[in-house]
């Protein structure tokens, strides 16, 4: 197989594990604000995040990388034509981090609101933007012959990546309301569980709007593969959501976390030679044959990634055991 | 403002700032490390203590240098495009391995640090930090694997419109990284000792909480000494490779508009860059050859032939960055560097005899210290990145040829106020944090926490 094509695969799997991941992540803070009402149950929801969530966002950070290592005209085009977007990200995604550290830093109610708001907001802007970012991927964004995007910000939004963007939303505060249900006790693990069976509705819908608008709006399902794996997430998201009805909520999790693993496949398999579909002309598209690198940087990096891969996940994996009870006031530290 | 100043002035603003806090979690990051390894060793719990409150500042910075670390990956992609496609193949491919081999290690391991206390043994607990010292300072090599290329470009061939790979390993062998490298660690480790030391001398002058903040001060200043000393090497060996490969970046620090042999040092100078002109110089004779050759004679090629020799190359053009900025920030740089050797060498010969502590005026001169290090970090990547212009890549690509063709004005507006007001208030919050926490001293951040005892998820009922 060509480099470059296994290189799309692995941007593919650094962007699943940062979904599947950082997914619940975002879900835990929006929900924080909700669900914790008094300070102490809020550091209990910032706790059951606190050992992995700065790990998971490296998913995010090594996509990015590779992305500019195998496809330097796609890092160039995409952050460069969602310029805007992609500032309000990352000043979210600078106030999540620091909030995360700093908000129990500080005895003062309003100090610890504030930052407990910001969070929520630092998490809630990334979880839309990625849907509308995928969503736009596929549908396609006006891109020029020298392959600069030239469109403007309001491009990005439609009716369908703003479905897009909602539903993403939708179904990682579920996968954190699941998550957080595994991970606290007592009267928050009920209410957690309470939180996804409300939400699932929602989500629900919205994930069948948003099906239904990519048969409308996309060539996604002029591939069997990703045809069946989106239709595949639905139904594991149906199963997880069954699964959390009758209390299986570890089993619940894996469902949905499958969800997002085949909505990612799905996207990326529709995708599939191309990496940005220009809404211009179809051969203006970034693919993998005209935006990747060299073979000799390709062949470094596979040899790298496929070395260091395995050992990340391991780790990460390691962490997770490590702290796989659930959290207790009594080992609080952020 | 066009598009492309403004794209400096935000490379500029969001990369100082960015480096402001990178030197520390390099530096503080291996004396905490060292610190509990202490603790493991003897067990003294006074170490558990050092370990558990220099480790509180020390992840403030932390936080701070990796949210703002996250806005200079994407960066790339959103200013600089056309650098990004014209550079991916190489920039890439660090940037990506800094990733796989330092960040994960990093981020996951700060978490296990952090929330490991009571679920990991000692040991396992103290390599945690040391995992993530040593992946800091990784993934500096990485950053400035790439930097280096920037500088001194090798292992590449101009294929496809774009500078491509054709020699890894001369990428991680460019000599030019293997001085930069240590180098920068060098500068973290000063900056780490140096905030050790100010803190500490800080509660010495008040004589609060002394048992606990003498040993500090001495591991602060052994760590502030060593690399002072060591930093003024490696900066004295950047002026020889500097002579090879970037010989206007040399001429530029030294105004030197004229090729001499002997080539004087210049101290000061008035200089007159449109005349190209320095007035009132106070040099050291010599003193310049002796920097690059070693000897008291030897050629050092001045700003005018080397501007003749660039255009035959390249092309009409200037290829003069701007020198009085250049030359005196590269001063600034090097008088900070003094000032760190005269006071860690002071303290340490007071402390010698034990009299440091009756000396107030020189613990109040540790404390001011804090200041110079960074002062000198700033200063340094000034010279390094300013004297290199007019090119973003030495020699392959000039900065106006860099930048986002269509990112609007109104854009780079929008973010390079948005980044600044969000960067000015963090500032002003981790400062008031940090400051807070190191007057407290180390009574209130110590948590004595018990072993929790969660049940375990039942995953699978």
């Amino acid at each position: 197989m060509d480099l470059s094509v296994i290189w799309f695969v692995l941007v593919a799997v650094l962007f699943i594990g940062f979904f599947f991941l950082e997914g619940f992540d975002y879900g835990v803070g929006v929900l924080l604000p909700f669900l914790g009402r008094s300070d102490s149950e809020r550091r209990l929801i910032i706790g059951s995040i606190g050992p992995v969530w700065d790990g998971n966002e490296v998913w995010m950070i090594t996509a990015g990388g590779a992305l500019f290592a195998a496809f330097p005209h796609v890092y160039a085009t995409l952050f460069s034509g969602f310029y805007l977007a992609l500032f309000l990200m990352l000043v979210a995604l600078i106030v999540r981090g620091v909030g995360l550290d700093f908000r129990s830093k500080q005895p003062g109610p309003n100090w610890r609101s504030t930052w407990d708001w910001l969070i929520f907001a630092g998490s809630l802007v990334p979880a839309l933007l990625w849907g509308v970012a995928v969503t736009n991927l596929i549908k396609g964004v006006p891109i020029d012959d020298k392959m600069n995007y030239v469109g403007t910000f309001f491009d990005l939004l439609s009716p369908y990546t703003l479905v897009g963007g909602a539903a993403f939303l939708l179904v990682f505060v579920y996968h954190g309301a699941v998550y957080l249900t595994l991970k606290l006790e007592d009267a928050l693990a009920q209410r957690a569980r309470r939180a996804a069976l409300v939400i699932g509705c929602f989500t629900a819908a919205a994930c069948l709007v948003l099906v239904g608008m990519t048969y409308m709006y996309t060539d996604l399902f002029a591939s069997i593969g990703a045809g069946i794996s989106l239709w595949a997430a639905v139904g594991a998201f149906v199963l997880s959501y069954l699964a959390m009805r009758v209390g299986r909520t570890g089993w619940a999790f894996v469902a949905s976390g499958l969800a997002i693993v085949l909505t990612t496949v799905a996207f990326f398999w529709g995708l599939f030679p191309r990496l940005m579909v220009s809404s211009l002309n179809p051969a203006w598209s970034l693919t993998v044959a005209n935006a990747s690198s060299s073979p000799l940087t390709l062949k470094l990096m596979t040899i790298a990634a496929g070395l260091l891969v395995p050992v990340v996940l391991a780790y990460q994996a390691w962490t997770y055991w490590t702290f796989r009870k659930r959290v207790t006031l009594r080992d609080l530290e952020y | 403002m066009d598009e492309l100043l403004l794209a400096r002035w935000q490379f500029g603003i969001t990369s100082t700032y960015h480096f402001l806090f990178v030197p520390l979690t390099l530096g503080l990051s291996l004396l905490v490390a060292a610190m509990e390894t202490v603790y493991v060793r003897t067990g003294n719990e006074l170490y558990k203590k050092m370990t558990q409150f220099w480790g509180k500042l020390f992840l403030i910075n932390f936080a701070l240098g990796v949210v703002t670390g996250l806005v200079q990956e994407f960066e790339f992609g959103m200013n600089w495009s056309e650098y990004s496609r014209f550079m991916g193949d190489i920039f890439g491919a660090p940037l990506a391995l800094e990733a796989l081999t330092a960040f994960y290690l990093e981020s996951t391991f700060i978490g296990i640090w952090i929330f490991g206390w009571n679920r990991l043994s000692k040991r396992l607990h103290a390599a945690a930090i040391w995992i993530v010292a040593l992946s800091s300072n990784l993934s500096a090599f990485w950053i400035l694997v790439a930097n280096s290329f920037m500088q001194a470009p090798v292992g590449y061939v101009l294929r496809n419109g774009r500078a491509e790979m054709n020699d890894f390993a001369a990428l991680l062998t460019n000599p030019y990284v293997w001085n930069q490298f240590p180098h920068t660690v060098l500068g973290g480790l000063v900056t780490g000792g140096v905030f050790v030391m100010a803190v500490s001398a800080y509660h010495l002058l008040r004589r609060s909480q002394v048992d606990f903040f003498r040993p500090s001060f001495k591991m602060g200043l052994i760590c502030a000494l060593a690399a002072s000393l060591l930093v003024a090497a490696t900066g004295h060996r950047q002026a020889q490779i500097l002579a090879e490969v970037q010989p206007m970046k040399l001429a530029a620090i030294e105004a030197l508009w004229e090729t001499a042999d002997p080539a004087p040092f210049t101290f000061f100078a008035a200089i007159d860059s449109k005349k190209q002109e320095n007035r009132g110089e106070v040099s050291f004779p010599g003193g310049l050859s002796l920097l690059v050759h070693n000897s008291p004679t030897g050629e050092v090629k001045g700003i005018k032939s080397l501007q003749q020799e660039s255009e035959k190359r390249f092309g009409p053009g200037s290829y003069v960055p701007d020198v009085p900025s250049v030359f005196w920030s590269f001063r600034v740089m090097v008088a900070a560097g003094i000032w760190l050797l005269a006071v860690t060498v002071l303290c340490a010969y007071f402390w010698r005899r034990g009299t440091l502590e009756n000396k107030p005026l020189l613990l109040k001169a540790a404390v001011a210290t804090l200041a110079v290090p960074y002062i000198a970090n700033s200063t340094g990547w000034y010279v390094a990145e300013a004297g290199r212009q007019p090119w973003i890549v030495f020699g392959l690509q000039r900065v106006e040829q860099a930048v986002s063709p269509t990112v609007s004005a109104t854009s780079i507006w929008i973010t390079l106020i948005g980044f600044t007001i969000v960067y000015g208030v963090l500032a002003v919050i981790g400062v008031y944090l940090m400051g807070k926490f190191a007057k407290q001293g180390p009574a209130a951040s110590v948590e004595t926490a018990e072993p929790a005892e969660g049940k375990g998820v039942e995953l699978w009922t």
